[in-house]
């Protein structure tokens, strides 16, 4: 503007950037802008509820297409970088994605998508209305944020967008019960975000930058004087407790088994992974000395979490609760993956995360079609399935194996690499530790069929069955075959997850893709 | 300053830690309130104070004349803000029907979802 006048003339090329974007490059964005954009779409179609589900399924698909494009992008020509506002990094808002990122944010979709499957039968009308599509599409906005951004306050302002959008899933319907879990969820949630965002206001406070590639070039200089290994731990505490890792778990079992059977099945899918995906980018991007310290923590913590989470499974009653602590489980072996360090170790955590996001969203969702089926959502009631729906029986078998980790299915394979991972350390007891947590996960469903499936049904209960759908089961089908496929020919996923784990040991490409000028 | 105002994020701290390990909601509610302050305050106090003029270049330069406030924390703060306060507004609502519903706002008694003494089928 001030060219325009002819009266100063500003060197702007310090600060923008005076190359045009590719128009491949926008991909990058492509996710979240078509989350938000379907998102405000459905809102201006608020009333008309008969149009949700086909904006949503849309939608998303056309997000799990844009993923897999930008995942075939990174994998071939390296990391992708877009600065929101043409600004040069560190100024504007930089989004970066990589192989972790993308790979998270491709099977979200992917399960988001089935998911808005199984949604069609199971959100009727008036919970349509209530905003079930619009809350899921922003939560998903939230999500895909998330996995792309390459900036921490952003990634603040990301888990806020999802964990607002998962309140009003979590409340859909108002039942006492969920009151009750939403009270729970949102409390915990809410602190543990509070305490991101104070140790972001630290983070702030030593290093200048909120840029994550800038952080991690900075790191060393500022390691001498300031405080990183407390606010490392800070982080590490706050995505804990976003990842439901012991001890700071509870909020999980206290909530996810009160929502619709839709809501608590991605809830369990994405939203711990989350944490996850953000304690491997803090941990291994940006304080990756930090972490070298705080490995006996992620070793202990991992351990008890995948250990108490399967035991507190063995003692529930409620189905949807018992998947629950299941959830926590699993994520003790993602921390037992960051323990452990190495390309197997974070491979494996990375394949195990990717793995747990479909299983436990597809095993969630096979809870609600066999309560489909006779009413029961507790283990006590349960009974009978065997006979009345093989089908049911033959789809639950598979998503057990697959989730107890045994083999033909995809279970099977990251477990492997962390064992592999950790005699390789000759960290023997966490090893111990995964085979153990292995048998009482196996133990617990084994339970779960033996009830449910082999038993007759328990006289005295009349609970009410929906009838079947379509949709719900094609939704179920479409989760457990990448479990299947990927049981049998996990080589690709090994694959993506090592690359993974190699570029977040490695994080100079990273660095170097937000600044090239800069190269040292 | 810098000291004050440490010591004064430091009580807004204290005191929501203190609410929040309270058994009623509303006492809840009102810690994560104080707490959102107080860290807006803290993200403030990280991005340093200084009493310069606003970062506004004047008309005919192409740099700020002298020392000017640092705009990031403000629109930090700003962002933590709106965020703070549409959590808030959930949460006392949120609160306020549970309150409604459940005829109790002690946490101990509004146990729905975790009944106690439940136990699954002890036997096949």
């Amino acid at each position: 503007m001030a060219a325009g006048k002819g009266e100063i003339t500003v060197d702007v090329t310090q600060a923008w950037v005076m190359t045009p974007v590719q128009p491949m490059d926008w991909l990058i964005v492509a996710p979240i802008v078509l989350c938000l954009g379907a998102g405000g779409i459905l809102l201006m179609f608020r009333k008309d509820v008969r149009q949700h589900v086909r904006i949503t399924l849309g939608g998303l698909a056309l997000v799990v297409v844009a993923n897999g494009a930008l995942l075939h992008r990174v994998v071939t020509d390296g990391p992708l970088v877009m600065t929101m506002g043409r600004w040069l990094p560190p100024f504007g808002i930089t989004f970066n994605a990589d192989i972790l990122g993308v790979s998270f944010a491709l099977v979200a979709s992917i399960v988001a998508l089935l998911g808005a499957l199984y949604a069609i039968s199971d959100v009727d009308d008036i919970e349509r209305r209530y905003g079930f599509y619009p809350f899921l599409m922003m939560m998903m906005a939230g999500v895909m944020g998330s996995f792309l951004t390459g900036d921490i306050f952003n990634l603040y302002v990301w888990f806020e967008v999802l964990l607002i959008s998962s309140f009003g899933l979590i409340v859909l319907g108002s039942t006492h019960r969920q009151l009750d879990g939403a009270l729970r969820y949102a409390f915990l949630n809410l602190i543990a975000t509070t305490i991101f965002l104070i140790t972001t206001g630290y983070l702030y406070g030593v290093f200048g930058t909120l840029n994550m590639a800038d952080i991690a070039r900075k790191a060393a200089e500022h390691r001498e004087a300031g405080p990183l290994l407390t606010i490392a731990a800070l982080y590490f505490f706050a995505f804990g407790m976003k990842a439901a890792a012991f001890p700071v778990n509870a909020w999980l079992p206290a909530s996810y088994h009160t929502p619709k059977v839709v809501v608590s099945a991605i809830f369990a899918g994405l939203l711990t992974k989350v944490g996850v995906y953000a304690l491997l980018r803090v941990g291994f991007t940006l304080f990756p000395p930090e972490r070298d310290v705080f490995a006996p923590a992620f070793a202990i913590a991992g351990a008890l979490t995948m250990v108490l989470g399967a035991l507190g499974a063995l003692a529930q009653n409620d189905i949807r609760r018992m998947l629950a602590f299941l959830v926590v489980s699993g994520i003790g072996l993602m921390l037992a993956g960051i323990a452990m360090s190495g390309p197997l170790g974070i491979g494996g955590a990375v394949f195990y995360a990717l793995h747990s996001m479909v299983a436990m969203t597809a095993v969630f969702l096979l809870a609600g079609l066999m309560q489909r089926r006779n009413g029961a959502a507790h283990l006590s009631d349960a009974g009978g399935l065997y006979a009345s729906s093989p089908l049911l029986a033959a789809l639950a078998l598979v998503l057990i194996f697959a989730v107890a980790g045994l083999p033909p299915f995809s279970g099977l394979w990251p477990k492997v690499m962390l064992v592999k991972a950790g005699l390789d350390i000759g960290a023997w007891w966490l090893v111990a530790t995964i085979l153990l947590s292995a048998f009482l996960t196996t133990l617990a469903l084994a339970r779960l069929f033996l009830l449910a499936f082999w038993r007759p049904a328990p006289a005295g209960f009349a609970g009410q069955a929906s009838p079947d759908s379509r949709s719900a089961l094609a939704g179920v089908v479409g989760l457990t075959v990448p479990l299947v496929v990927f049981g049998v020919y996990p080589e690709p996923v090994v694959q993506l997850s090592v690359s993974a784990a190699e570029w977040l040991l490695n994080p100079q490409p990273y660095v170097n893709a937000v600044f090239p000028a800069a190269q040292p | 300053m810098e000291t004050l105002l440490a010591l004064l994020i430091g009580v807004y701290l204290t005191a929501a830690v203190y609410l929040m390990i309270s058994k009623h909601t509303i006492r809840l509610i009102l810690g994560v309130a104080l707490l959102s302050n107080g860290v807006n305050l803290l993200i403030f106090t990280a991005g340093r104070l200084t009493a310069d003029v606003p970062p506004i270049i004047a008309y005919g330069s192409v740099v700020p004349a002298g020392p000017v406030a640092n705009p990031l924390p403000q629109a930090l703060v700003l962002t933590a803000i709106v965020i703070g306060f549409s959590f808030f507004a959930f949460l006392l609502v949120l609160t306020y029907r549970a309150y409604r519903d459940l005829g109790t706002d002690d946490s101990d008694h509004m146990k729905l979802a975790e009944p106690d003494g439940v136990r699954p089928p002890q036997g096949y």
